[in-house]
């Protein structure tokens, strides 16, 4: 007598992923059945509690994975292993912190995002929905559709997961990139772009997935690294696949020379979004690109280190350079995104157990100093005018920074602390990122890398030394402008006029800027973006003064499933 | 530091070991737990006074004055414990605690409380006292009275930390913290740019000697690994070579030399006198600049495994000795002339110190009762200048005698004592000084004659020179300046609380030389630190040289008197001899250290700022305009555009698998 047997599914190792999503289904019936008046507070409440139990739902399985080493579900489809759960935990938690900031809003109850995304910018019927105070509660399950992606991303075991978790966690992105209150048009050109060239990376990984499948016959990463090991007459044919695979990877963390979209995407996109996006995008793409180069590339190591080894000297060196011209503050901490991906490439590369606590590691103090850098970002407004004029879109323009240090220290300091960890100086968590990732690539044997890399910091020092020292030892800029013609440039049209390199023509508010002369103000809001911005100022501070428990703690479970 | 001392008072008393003792005996060092806090009280009020800003403007320098002498009574009743042990165990070791656990090298913080460094500690404390006292009348009208307090205190406990010490390390911080404490105390008044150039010269010079203590702190970590007295000075005799002792005790040389103005580095010493004359007398005459002797006695064991670095100390205290008496024959400013006679005290201290065993118990004799009668002139002159309007110039004095008879009085003893006279102090210092010298040393006759001389010679100079700016201040016509020149001058005696720090520390060069010398008590005191030292016959007879001492030191006072007591004193100063023109500015001290140090060093200073500006800058900026034109560069490719973007990544997509490719085949 044969027995049916069902198909095990460990649910609980399923668990962070399992709540994220389903919370997001839910959050798309609330839309539906829930009286708008209370959506916003439902949504909020639901959001949390699924990122909140996700983090839970990890740390309930993290003794048992310290234990075995980790479980393969769903037939080998996820491996919850070690770094599987350092990444979820990472990513749930600066989606939660980043989740704050996404719902805070402002003292009059705006918040970043279009009152109806679906007008055209600047018709009456934006207009109309702006005035009856309108709020788009999408937003809540979108952002959690996409850290549901991002969960599943890193503990993928085959290319097929691999592939439906990025576009799980792209769409829902794209969508809000597109979403700006402000400067609608720059956010929905940038959506676009996002949209085209993630669909054409999307594209390239799916071609190298079929090519690897031809080679190997298998899409699981254990059976292709089985295959890369007999030598076979169709190495062009593998070689040629993991180019392609990696490059959809190298797209997502924004390496050069698949970077292209990260300054215009960043600087469109609703800031709390780009902090989110920078954050957890990263982490989960760099968490994927760990694993298949760690587990299903090793045999491949010599011939694709030319081909890491290139992309991260470029990316630094790249990423670097072009921050030291921008203008524009969001573009700034783009192209030092871009950096940072080349820092941690570099701990990539490493191909030792030290190079993964480490990459693992600088994702968390990066994603933390990002998310509380754009939060700051996402405060600083400018103002038409005197102290009772109506508070605009964000003070994005260099300029306008001037002066911060003076009229709101606290914040000017928390930036400036976040600055220093993105520079790496030491009593902040960047340093002990960028220590731990150019220690391990030097003791990889990777050291030309951890030259360059150390090369790039301190040039990058430049930079953000510049923005602090903008912020308190510049006079304030509405200080010159008082008095000024009416007709003079306001600094945000001059930003545009002078600034970055995009071309986006078309400003959505050019007339109330340029009628009168602005000023640089920091917006009162309803609290949450300042704990979510505290919460961040101090993990940098603790992570770097204490490192060492979380790094032991990393280490401790730092190996990968076979 | 403050955590240190409340660390140490919440330590169990177990903490305290005898070194000479067994454990047994540690039970009896319960009274010598208040110990930490000799440091502590003057470092907390320091800490308050500073914090607590111009609040504490009103009772500030009475808090100065009860923690010093607060922690005078914390030390005499740990001296009055220590008196209760037997002499062989009086040696204590009090640990703090880990200070330092990196590795090879490992160093616990802790107090060493013997003879020596109680000997220091209570003379720090009770002068310390004194002069906080005077100090409170002297400073009455300046508006920033509680900062000087404060520096005081700092000093006290600085220099506290300097003696009581368990290793050279722990030495150096206090080292350090005196070195910070003079520093501000001589530019006290450092809106006076000259002022704040003084205590700048002296910073730099006692830098250049904290380098020497740095350079042996480096050496016997590397040859003993460790630099805590304990494994320093018993691994002295077997265990290193004696070159390496040789160049060990050398750089302590060099580090004493720069806080007691020694030959080569004392040139410091005359400018420190712009600080408040206070400050003259505890620092820069009774206590911070006998810190190289107390360094040389206490590492008497490295001395004496080294005989070439001792011959230098002794030639180094020698040529002190005799440029001091000379400096100070033509010094017309009061406080410079006694900073001369300072500088050449301390040069009989370095002298005795280098001479080993029979002179180590007689340097710290002589510091101890110099500090009294050096401190109580200081304090005079202060008292003097409190009289005159601020008068430093001893030509614009004579004939104060009548007008401050308590000054006149107390500064008597001092100058009795310091010339030698018995029964007064300094004879019985000053004499033991001169007998050791003359005792011969195995294989060096000529060092007996040598060295013997120079301290008598340099004996009847100092009485002629003291005994000169005694009569030329208090005896002799009234050469005070009128309306005529600018301000007419009212001497008059100073408040109470200014004369009697001066008359206790006057009691102390009459009688504490007497009492200290008799039945050898002071040299029994120290021998559980120094040793035995068998007594050694000098060359002549003792009562040949204490009669020939004495005849010069009459001499010297008779030359003065007759010169300045008796005929009249020019109120401005003579041509002079060569030797007389070259003495009145420190015998070209300055001039030589410009040419030969401050010259060239400001050459190497401008070549190298040159060589800043035009390689390095010029490489930073070229580097820094590069990167910028290449992020200009970079800029352009970012057009915006998504189908350059895609062509981009394109692109880059197809040179990369080229490049795999190439490198796999």
């Amino acid at each position: 007598m044969t027995e049916f047997v069902a198909p095990t599914v460990d649910w609980a190792a399923l668990s962070p992923v399992v709540i994220v999503l389903l919370a997001a289904v839910v959050g798309v019936l609330v839309e539906a059945f829930v009286p708008a008046r209370a959506r916003r507070t439902v949504q909020l409440t639901l959001a949390v509690a699924a990122l909140a139990g996700a983090v839970i739902a990890v740390a309930a399985l993290w003794s048992g994975v310290e234990e075995t080493g980790g479980t393969v579900v769903l037939g080998g489809s996820l491996l919850v292993d070690g770094p599987t759960l350092v990444l979820q935990a990472t990513i749930a938690l600066l989606a939660l912190v980043s989740l704050l900031i996404i719902a805070d809003r402002t003292e009059t109850g705006e918040d970043a995002f279009a009152p109806n995304a679906a007008a055209v910018p600047g018709s009456d019927y934006e207009e109309l929905a702006r005035r009856k105070g309108v709020q788009q509660t999408e937003i809540y399950p979108l952002v959690l559709f996409a850290t549901g992606g991002m969960l599943i991303f890193p503990a993928t075991g085959d290319l097929l997961t691999l592939f439906v978790a990025l576009e799980v966690l792209s769409l829902p992105l794209y969508l809000l990139t597109g979403m700006a209150r402000r400067r609608r048009l720059l956010s929905q050109e940038a959506s676009m772009k996002y949209f085209l060239l993630g669909a054409f990376s999307s594209a390239l990984l799916l071609f190298g997935i079929a090519l690897v499948y031809g080679y190997s016959g298998s899409l699981r990463f254990s059976e292709i690294s089985e295959a890369t090991q007999v030598p076979g007459g169709l190495d062009s044919l593998l070689l040629v696949g993991s180019v392609l695979i990696l490059s959809g990877l190298l797209f997502k963390v924004g390496a050069v020379p698949f970077h292209t979209w990260t300054p215009d995407v960043y600087q469109g996109a609703p800031t709390p979004i780009t902090g989110f996006m920078a954050a957890c995008t990263k982490a989960a793409a760099f968490g994927a690109l760990l694993r298949i180069v760690y587990t299903m590339l090793p045999g491949l190591a010599w011939d694709l280190g030319v081909l890491l080894w290139t992309v991260a000297i470029l990316t630094m060196v790249v990423g670097t350079v072009a921050a030291l011209v921008q203008t524009d503050m969001k573009r700034v901490l783009g192209y030092s995104s871009i950096a940072h991906a080349g820092f941690i490439l570099t701990g990539i590369i490493a191909l030792n157990e030290a190079g993964i606590v480490a990459v693992l590691f600088y994702l968390l103090v990066y994603g933390a100093a990002t998310v509380g850098a754009f939060g700051i970002v996402w405060l600083v407004r400018e103002r038409a005018g005197g102290a009772d004029s109506p508070i605009l879109g964000e003070a994005t323009h260099l300029s306008q920074w001037a002066g911060l240090g003076r009229t709101n220290p606290l914040l000017a300091l928390t930036f400036g602390l976040f600055l220093l960890s993105f520079a790496g100086i030491p009593l902040t968590a960047g340093f002990a990122g960028k220590f731990s990732v150019f220690s391990a690539a030097v003791e990889g044997g990777a050291w030309p890398l951890a030259l360059i890399g150390v090369l790039a910091s301190s040039v990058a020092v430049f930079f953000y030394v510049r923005i602090i020292v903008l912020m308190f030892f510049t006079e304030p800029a509405g200080a010159q402008d008082e008095g000024a013609a009416p007709s003079s440039l306001a600094p945000s049209a001059e930003g545009f006029a002078l600034g970055g390199d995009s071309t986006v023509a078309v400003e959505a508010e050019p007339v109330v800027q340029a009628r009168s002369t602005v000023s640089t103000t920091v917006v009162g809001t309803e609290g949450f973006a300042v704990v979510a911005i505290a919460v961040c100022a101090l993990v940098t501070i603790v992570l770097g003064v204490f490192p060492s428990p979380v790094l032991d703690l990393i280490a401790s479970v730092a190996t990968f499933l076979a | 530091m403050h955590t240190l001392t409340t660390l140490a008072a919440s330590l169990p008393s177990g903490m305290y070991t005898d070194s000479f003792s067994p454990a047994s005996e540690t039970v009896r060092a319960g009274v010598l737990l208040v110990a930490p806090l000799l440091v502590g009280l003057p470092l907390l009020s320091a800490a308050v006074l500073l914090l607590a800003g111009r609040r504490s403007d009103k009772w500030g320098h009475w808090l100065g004055v009860l923690a010093s002498a607060a922690s005078f009574v914390v030390a005499a009743i740990v001296f009055v414990a220590m008196l209760q042990r037997s002499a062989e165990s009086r040696v204590i070791d009090v640990s703090l605690g880990t200070w330092i656990d990196a590795g090879a090298f490992q160093l616990d913080a802790g107090m060493r409380l013997d003879p020596l460094s109680m000997t220091f500690v209570l003379l720090v404390t009770f002068v310390g006292t004194l002069i906080h006292v005077y100090a409170v009348a002297y400073m009455d009208h300046d508006v920033d009275r509680r900062r000087f307090f404060a520096y005081l205190n700092l000093f006290v406990a600085a220099m506290l930390i300097l003696v009581l010490a368990d290793s050279y390390l722990l030495l150096f911080v206090g080292w350090e913290g005196v070195g910070l404490a003079s520093y501000l105390l001589i530019g006290f008044w450092n809106y006076n740019t000259e002022y704040a150039v003084a205590a700048k010269k002296a910073f730099v010079a006692n830098r250049i000697g904290d380098l020497g203590l740095i350079i042996a702190l480096g050496i016997m970590f590397a040859t003993f690994g460790a630099v805590d007295f304990g494994t320093v000075l018993s691994g002295a005799d077997g265990s290193a070579s004696e070159g390496t002792l040789t160049a060990i005790g050398l750089m302590l040389l060099l580090a004493a030399c720069g806080k007691s103005a020694q030959f080569p580095l004392q040139s410091w010493l005359g400018d420190a006198m712009a600080g408040p004359t206070p400050v003259s007398a505890l620092i820069h005459a009774a206590t911070m600049v006998t810190a190289g002797v107390y360094l040389i006695v206490r590492s008497a064991p490295l001395f004496d495994a080294a005989p070439t670095a001792q011959l230098v100390v002794v030639i180094v205290g020698a040529i002190t000795l005799l440029f001091g008496a000379i400096v100070g024959c033509a010094k017309d400013d009061i406080k410079k002339a006694l900073a001369a006679s300072t500088m050449s005290q301390i040069g009989y201290m370095i002298l005795a110190a280098g001479l080993g065993p029979v002179g180590y118990a007689f340097a710290i004799f002589h510091l101890i009762t110099h500090g009294f009668f050096k401190a109580g002139m200081f304090l005079g002159a202060g008292s003097v200048m409190h009289g005159m309007d601020d008068q430093v110039n001893m030509r614009r004095f004579g004939g104060l005698a009548r007008y401050m008879t308590i000054t006149w009085l107390t500064f008597m003893a001092g100058w009795l004592a310091i010339i030698g006279i018995p029964p007064f102090s300094g004879f019985f210092s000053k004499d033991k000084i001169i007998e050791a010298a003359f005792v011969p040393v195995d294989g060096a006759p000529w060092r007996a004659w040598v060295f013997g001389s120079i301290t008598m010679l340099a004996a009847g100079i100092t009485a002629f020179y003291m005994s000169r700016l005694f009569f030329m201040t208090f005896e002799g016509e009234r050469r005070w300046s009128t309306k005529r020149d600018g301000s007419a001058q009212h001497p008059h005696e100073s408040p109470k609380l200014m004369t009697w720090p001066m008359i206790v520390l006057a009691v102390g060069s009459v009688g504490l030389g007497f009492f200290l010398n008799s039945g050898g008590r002071f040299v029994e005191w120290l021998e559980p630190v120094l040793g035995h030292s068998e007594h050694h016959e000098p060359v002549l007879p003792i009562w040949v040289l204490t009669v020939l001492t004495l005849a010069l030191v009459l001499l010297g006072v008779v030359i003065a008197w007759r010169r300045y007591a008796v005929s009249q004193v020019p109120v401005v100063p003579p041509v002079g001899t060569a030797l007389t023109r070259a003495a009145r500015v420190d015998l070209y001290q300055d001039s030589v250290n410009d040419i030969a140090l401050v010259e060239p060093g400001q050459a190497l200073t401008r070549s190298l700022v040159y060589a800043d500006r035009t390689v390095i800058d010029g490489t930073v900026t070229g580097v820094g305009l590069s990167t910028v034109l290449l992020g200009g560069w970079v800029r352009r490719l970012q057009t915006g555009f998504v189908r350059s973007y895609a062509a981009s990544m394109l692109l880059g997509l197809v040179v990369l698998i080229v490049v795999v490719l190439l490198v796999q085949s």
